[in-house]
């Protein structure tokens, strides 16, 4: 067999640097697009407040207020990539976080809660990816049962809010780590580590891998003799985690565990999801597109506070954002289908 | 080839039986290294099943599988794959959203560690790819490449598994010519090296393109094994479709009915056609007609009536309806200009199986009615019991779920609902398809007793004794082109397989 026999097939080589780049990194538009966005919002926010906006204290406050979420939609990014979605995320939040600040009041070392915490984060995620993968629930159905299951849970653990006064777990709030004006707490680490973690799975690892295959075709990655089974489950699972620990997170920060806390934040985690650049048919998008997301998001918020206006700006602004985004995706989608 | 050389696999009286249906009845198939083997057979003759059972899908209920020499039994298609044998299927089984290279390699990327070394993945997938003649950047998103590149990339996979034996399930479906050319010469070096190959297609050019050897399946049995050579191209067509005792040959030939030709055709079809799907033809059918499309499987006979329809959209062509020119790129269009299409895809396309008899019906009005008009219960029930009758479903219940008919009562609720439109133009894609003897007959006649009435139809059926006896005229079609028409009067069965053989190719292989 010899290449010489065939002669060479000829498959259009990209000529210029920039269509090798394109053709490489097609998928990384999106991702693209929401970096440019943030950088546009935060010039756009430092004009309009002449210059009090891009200030060492706002930035890190925007990882500090936000790392409960960068977690949730670095959970939330592995499920996506399946193409699969957990709505259950808020929520086992909230149950999390309230049955850490009970285990904490009844004098359980805090590492003991904190375990228990991740375990039933993990345990919820397991549970929604049996019935997504071994009973063929929909994706949507299975982690909406989810949702239920864990708000419930959380009001059966308290129906009022619980201080927290174990100084362990709140340390990792308080301690702020310095550079100048520029801080960072044990919270932001933990963040930021999540996403680290995370991108290494994904890009390094065949698990991380056959996450991307499934969500290209799933059909094609079983054919291709990959564990499709395990993988979409340990997404699920992941996902809970990822809940469990932002659980822990948020109760660190408000310094207490309260049942009705993140009610709707597993839409915002996919709202930062999908504006991180992931698109929700699965198989592309970058984790660290949803850490950009996040920031797209926390960004917003902050301008319209800064603003003073109301807050129900923040939602139509954010709707806004989704539909720009859905629509560019699909525009993507659109291009390299029409390719072939 | 080398006829003496041991066979890789051999697969020895092999029975697979499915609830009610025996789908392999004791075959055996050898495959040799160094040779192209083509699999041939109608659709239904078991050849998908043979694959199957081969490559650890299904499970065998009789009979042996012998692989380089050792007995074998294959639970999954991982099983398989570790013995060396790998499949590429009609449409791509890879990953679009990921790189060239990484599909090639995926679950068998170099790692250092548990970290995958991406720079030896794509060194080696680039190796594998060159291997084939493929001068590709391992970096590059599959799904900016065409089918053809997709597809040669599907079989450096599986040199990547090592594979001693390659199934080519349909490659060429999705290929143009110059396409099916790169891959024809892959697959000669593999040959050439000592590959195994399998190579199933419907177009009976590319089989006598490529092949080395051909086995032929019929209605789940072994036909025979035979070189190249020695089997002509009518000879293989006769084994394929065989040629069965018919009951029906009390039916009135309706094919010497005479149709008067001289006005404007109900449908007249000008270089109708799709690029890579069919090249452009042309068509006529006037009152009371009954045109036939004869082709193999895959021949273009079912694309074609389904661009007339607006099913799919021609890229080429016009139409005219009683000689005015008609737009159709939708079935509501053709719907509106009172044609009506069956499909030969009963279940998925055809009737609803959740509904009764008198919806499944009563659909077809309301479609043509428009979905706001409602249609009084009497004026139904007055035409669904018209066609159940005329047509004798059994059980002549209106209420029964179609679901739980059998296929020749499901058939006949599909002909209903389209008949109750009161179409000018009846198109029947494989109408008696797995459906019994008597359901056929019925159907035949009432196909007959239609067009008598001035009923047009395009009558598309894999069985030339059907076509020849109902059709006036016959459309014969062949690898996605309409080659040429007959009058049925003309010309017998043996006359339209040579036809459908040769016609074209000069003199007999």
């Amino acid at each position: 067999m010899s290449a010489a026999m065939t002669g060479t097939v000829a498959a259009e080589r990209p000529t210029s640097t920039f269509q090798t780049f394109l053709s490489r990194r097609a998928g990384m538009m999106p991702t693209f697009a929401a970096l440019i966005i943030l950088v546009l919002l935060f010039v756009g926010a430092e004009a309009f407040l002449r210059g009090d906006f891009i200030t060492p204290g706002n930035i890190s406050a925007l990882l500090l207020d936000n790392a409960y979420l960068v977690i949730l939609a670095v959970g939330m990014t592995f499920v996506i990539l399946t193409a699969g979605i957990d709505l259950s995320v808020g929520s086992v939040m909230a149950f999390t976080g309230i049955l850490g600040a009970q285990l904490l009041a009844r004098g359980v070392p805090a590492w003991l809660a904190i375990v228990t915490m991740l375990a039933g984060g993990a345990v919820i995620g397991l549970l929604i990816g049996t019935l997504v993968q071994y009973f063929s629930v929909q994706p949507f159905i299975a982690s909406l049962a989810g949702l239920f299951l864990a708000r419930g849970l959380a009001y059966v653990v308290s129906l009022s809010s619980i201080k927290v006064e174990n100084t362990g777990v709140l340390w990792l709030q308080t301690n702020r780590i310095r550079v100048g004006d520029w801080y960072i707490t044990p919270t932001g680490l933990i963040a930021l580590l999540t996403v680290a973690v995370a991108a290494f799975v994904l890009h390094l690892t065949r698990f991380g891998r056959t996450i991307y295959a499934i969500g290209g075709n799933e059909q094609s990655a079983r054919l291709m003799g990959l564990d499709v089974g395990r993988t979409k489950v340990a997404a699920y699972v992941i996902s809970g985690f990822c809940g469990g620990l932002s659980g822990l997170v948020l109760t660190a920060y408000s310094g207490a565990g309260y049942p009705r806390n993140g009610i709707g934040t597993e839409l915002d985690a996919i709202a930062a999801v999908v504006i991180g650049g992931t698109l929700l048919t699965g198989g592309r998008g970058y984790v660290l597109g949803s850490l950009v997301g996040v920031f797209v998001y926390g960004t917003i918020k902050t301008i319209i506070s800064f603003m003073g206006a109301e807050q129900s700006w923040m939602q139509i602004i954010i709707g806004a954002l989704l539909l720009l985004f859905i629509v560019v995706q699909r525009a993507i989608v659109a291009r390299s289908e029409q390719r072939r | 080839m080398r006829a003496d050389t041991p066979p890789i696999v051999e697969m020895r009286g092999i029975t697979i039986r499915f609830p009610g249906v025996l789908a392999l009845d004791g075959v055996d198939f050898l495959l040799r290294p160094g040779e192209v083997h083509a699999l041939m057979g109608e659709n239904g003759a078991g050849k998908s099943t043979l694959i199957k059972a081969l490559t650890g899908v299904y499970a065998v209920d009789d009979g042996t599988i012998t692989v380089a020499g050792e007995r074998r039994t294959f639970a999954t298609t991982a099983d398989a794959q570790a013995a060396g044998i790998s499949t590429v299927y009609q449409e791509v089984n890879l990953c679009p959203n990921l790189t060239v290279g990484e599909n090639v390699m995926l679950g068998h990327e170099p790692r250092r560690g548990r970290t995958i070394d991406w720079r030896a993945t794509h060194t080696e997938a680039e190796r594998h790819l060159r291997s084939l003649g493929l001068e590709l950047d391992p970096r590059t998103l599959l799904s900016t490449h065409s089918i053809a590149i997709q597809q040669l990339v599907a079989i450096s996979r599986a040199m990547v598994l090592e594979a001693k034996v390659l199934i080519l399930d349909e490659p060429t479906s999705s290929l143009d010519r110059d396409e099916v050319e790169q891959l024809f010469g892959v697959i000669r070096d593999l040959r050439d090296s000592g590959v195994a190959i399998l190579f199933v297609s419907h177009f009976l050019d590319q089989v006598y393109e490529i092949s080395d050897r051909i086995t032929v399946l019929r209605n789940g049995a072994l036909v025979g094994e035979y070189p190249v050579a020695d089997l002509p191209r009518d000879a293989l067509v006769t084994k394929m479709i065989g040629r069965e005792l018919d009951d029906l040959e009390a039916l009135s030939r309706s094919a010497h009915r005479v149709i008067d030709r001289t006005g404007e055709p109900v449908l007249r079809a000008e270089g109708v056609g799709r690029r890579g799907v069919l090249e452009p033809a042309d068509l006529e059918v006037y009152a009371g007609e009954v045109v036939g499309l004869a082709g193999l499987l895959g021949s273009g006979r079912t694309e074609l009536v389904r661009l007339l329809y607006g099913a799919d959209r021609p890229d080429h062509g016009r139409v005219a309806v009683h000689g005015r020119p008609a737009r159709i790129t939708s079935p509501r269009h053709a719907i509106d200009r009172r044609i009506s299409f069956s499909s030969e895809d009963r279940r998925g396309e055809g009737i609803v199986a959740d509904l009764t008899v008198a919806e499944n019906i009563v659909l077809g009005i309301q479609a043509r009615k428009g979905w706001m008009r409602k249609i009084r219960k009497s004026e139904q029930d007055a035409v669904v019991a018209e066609y159940i009758e005329a047509l004798g479903v059994r059980p002549a219940d209106p209420q029964l779920i179609v679901g739980n008919l059998s296929g020749g009562n499901q058939q006949k609720v599909l002909l209903a609902r389209w008949l109750a439109t009161a179409p000018e133009l009846l198109v029947l894609d494989e109408p008696t398809r797995g459906i019994d003897v008597g359901a056929k007959a019925d159907i035949q006649h009432k196909v007959s007793e239609l067009s008598a009435q001035g009923l047009s139809v395009i009558f598309i059926s894999s069985e030339l004794e059907e076509v020849l006896r109902l059709a006036q005229r016959i459309a014969v079609l062949r690898d996605r082109k309409k080659i040429g028409e007959l009058d049925s009067g003309d010309v017998d069965l043996d006359g339209l397989i040579d036809y459908l053989a040769n016609e074209g190719k000069g003199s007999a292989a």
